[in-house]
């Protein structure tokens, strides 16, 4: 069965294919030629392949390379009269790089304390210990972590628990009646929450490209 | 027939898959013990099989992932047991693969000449749990959210290149579509591919070297002599792994199969929770089993420590993992003959046992709705002052609560505080609201002195089973008045005998 299925596979070779076929084999001049053809076949894909991986590595390291403060920018987070003086608040805000298919991952929450007048405090929503969203007890006042029980006091110092510093803090402006902040970036131990070298911007100056502050 | 040999001239497969299933296996191999590694394969198929399934569905974006879990669970027919298939398998292949690694382990299989099957088999174990945390991050809710914060506050606290980490795991500077699209790549694309070549190579070694043959104590691995004494044992002793021993494989798998389908069935699928919306905060977020120990060691370690612990640890283990068959290739197979690996896997286990079992307790988060809704016991308040009484309502509006069991209601972040009087004086006590310490914040600024006072006026009255009060021996050498008795009728404490030397009169504290 095998040996008629064989015939009948070589079978289909016109006399064209079956002469190239058995066309004489190469002398040792031709061997080394082929070999070399070969070694050069491998270092042209290599190049190839090098060249094919700088866009692809850069595409693929996008994330991690592009600028750390171009993230950040100065976000309106409501009207001072909201926060009323001696209290803290919970805030939020929409992160401002995102798609529209980031839906409400997007929207970014935090810790307004406002001391008196003009003084306050933003706070980071996330445990300096390990990101996971902190809640203020006015009665206590205290921030509490509800997953490893890090603990805070009304003014963002580390009170107890596996936190090795405070809570991270937003910069912020109060411009006329609007406060402001500094945000765009999820805090952690390596990623500041604001800009390291935020400047404000007066609000009646925000998207106006040509007037510096 | 002739189709058979129409396919089998072309393809050639027939004969090498018949001599592979065929190949002959030590008699002492053909046991319920080896049924673990083909259990695993299986599991995994399941895996591949569900997860293909349920992608018909799912979308994965940032958006709408959480709405087409719903979706698949309410709107879909079946789409529920397809999740909870496909999340019951991956703790079971979890389970799975521990258990095969540890019978692997104990029968000294590792050693010459499968040393490289060990080594691989490490990796698969890596990233199985890889699955297992990409495939939570999938399941786009509260828990995933947060779980992504924690993935990223962990990958912070590496040096010098923690910003570009944290914003190439997230993808964006904070978690959103693009963190989620890249978790779905690697759970779906990147991670499965490496299993497969992975699995494909671990079965190949096993049927190329051999299944290990059941250890005897005694029987010594030698580089130079195994291959010879393995081969005289399966020309001896052999039998065809099919059917002589693959039906043992078989039925474990069919029972697998049943066990993950009636968990599926009975306790359906795992969440999603809350939707991954960061301004809902009413939240404790908890990873899924594979890694709760490890939520729990995060909270145990020192703060001092957490970052090295964090950084190193899991490095080292896995070295240790990928070096042992090459420091330990050769010698004793049997467990009775390997007393420190008998006792490593152990205390491993034990461990991990435990750090699960705190992991599901959190006995160190506050609760955070204590305050307004346990109960204060009677006895607790019964006869006693309107200043006590005062301090029940401080310790209960202050959260006290929120840390501190009373009654065997509360938290169990700080001491329960049913005998707190019998262990701090008062002074003690005021110092400790007040100032904090041992990990309980200060409440200085929290408190008013009229707070303070009754606070600390009730906590004296909890005294436990009626116990004695602690004291502050230095009152009596200053000749300040001696503490209450606790017994009526009795003029001191009892048990305090040098109290009696002092000049009162008795019967006149």
């Amino acid at each position: 069965m095998s040996e008629h299925e064989s015939e009948h596979l070589t079978g289909d070779l016109s006399p064209e294919e079956n002469k190239l076929q058995s066309e004489p084999k190469a002398g040792p001049k031709d061997r080394s030629r082929r070999i070399f053809l070969f070694k050069l076949s491998l270092l042209v894909n290599g190049a190839v392949g090098v060249v094919l991986a700088v866009p692809i590595v850069r595409y693929l390291l996008g994330p991690a390379i592009e600028k750390k403060n171009a993230f950040h920018s100065w976000i309106t987070l409501g009207n001072v009269s909201d926060f009323p003086e001696g209290e803290t608040r919970l805030a939020n805000y929409r992160n401002p790089s995102t798609t529209s298919w980031d839906g409400v991952t997007g929207n970014v929450p935090c810790w307004v304390r406002r001391k008196s007048g003009n003084q306050f405090q933003v706070f980071a929503i996330n445990c300096a210990h390990l990101g996971c969203p902190v809640r203020w007890f006015a009665e206590s006042k205290l921030f509490l972590c509800p997953c490893h029980g890090g603990a805070y006091y009304e003014d963002g110092e580390r009170a107890a628990g596996p936190p090795e510093r405070g809570l991270f803090e937003y910069k912020y402006r109060v411009a006329g009646s609007k406060l402001l902040i500094n945000a765009g970036e999820m805090p952690t131990l390596a990623t500041p929450a604001s800009a390291q070298n935020a400047n404000f911007v007066p609000l009646d100056k925000i998207g106006c490209s040509s007037c510096q502050s | 027939m002739g189709l058979y040999h129409w396919f089998e001239f072309r393809l050639g497969l027939g004969k090498p898959t018949i001599d592979a299933a065929s190949h002959p296996v030590p008699a002492s191999s053909v046991s319920w013990w080896y049924v673990f590694g083909s259990a695993a394969t299986v599991l995994f198929v399941l895996q591949i099989m569900t997860g293909i399934l349920l992608a018909l569905v799912y979308t994965p974006s940032a958006s709408e992932a959480w709405n087409s879990l719903q979706f698949l669970n309410h709107n879909v027919a079946l789409g529920w047991f397809l999740r909870a298939l496909h999340g019951w398998g991956s703790d079971f292949m979890i389970a799975i693969v521990l258990i095969h690694m540890v019978q692997v382990f104990m029968f000294g299989a590792y050693k010459f000449p499968r040393e490289l099957t060990w080594i691989i088999g490490v990796f698969l174990l890596l990233l199985t749990l890889g699955m297992a945390f990409t495939g939570q991050v999938l399941r786009f809710d509260q828990d995933a959210y947060w779980g992504l914060a924690i993935g990223a506050s962990i990958m912070s606290r590496v040096p010098i290149i923690g910003a570009p980490l944290v914003h190439f795991m997230l993808g964006a500077p904070i978690i959103g579509s693009a963190t989620l699209s890249r978790f779905f790549t690697l759970h779906v694309f990147v991670i499965p591919g490496l299993l497969l070549a992975g699995v494909a190579l671990h079965i190949l070694m096993v049927l190329r070297l051999g299944i290990n043959e059941w250890p005897m104590p005694g029987r010594i691995v030698r580089k130079s002599t195994y291959e010879a004494e393995y081969h005289k044992l399966v020309e001896e002793d052999g039998m065809p792994f099919v059917p002589d021993a693959v039906w043992k494989d078989a039925i474990f798998a069919a029972a697998i199969i049943l066990a993950v389908m009636a968990c599926a069935f009975f306790f359906g699928p795992f969440g999603p929770t809350g939707q991954p919306d960061p301004t809902i905060i009413q939240t404790a977020p908890k990873p899924d089993a594979p890694f709760l120990w490890l939520f729990s060691v995060l909270s145990l370690l020192p703060a001092s420590l957490e970052t090295p612990f964090i950084l190193i640890v899991p490095a080292v283990a896995i070295l240790i993992m990928l070096l042992l068959p090459l420091f330990a290739g050769e010698g004793e197979k049997h467990w009775a003959r390997r007393p420190i690996a008998v006792l490593m896997v152990s205390v491993i286990a034990v461990s991990l046992g435990i750090f699960t079992r705190l992991g599901i307790t959190t006995p160190w988060s506050p609760i955070m709705n204590a305050w307004s809704g346990d109960v204060m016991p009677p006895k607790y308040l019964h006869e006693r002052t309107p200043l006590e009484r005062e301090g029940a309502l401080v310790f209960q509006d202050k959260q006290c609560r929120n840390c501190h069991e009373i009654g065997g209601l509360g938290g169990q972040r700080g001491p329960g505080l049913d005998s707190i009087a019998t262990r701090l004086t008062e002074d003690q006590m005021v110092r400790q609201v007040l100032q904090g310490g041992g990990n309980m914040p200060a409440y200085g600024n929290a408190l008013n002195p009229a707070q303070t006072t009754a606070l600390v006026a009730f906590l004296k009255t909890l005294r436990g089973n009626d116990l004695r009060p602690a004291q502050d021996a230095s009152r009596t050498l200053t000749n300040n008045p001696p503490p209450d008795a606790t017994v009526p009728g009795q003029p001191h404490p009892s048990g305090q005998p040098h109290l009696l030397n002092e000049p009162h009169p008795p019967g006149k504290p």
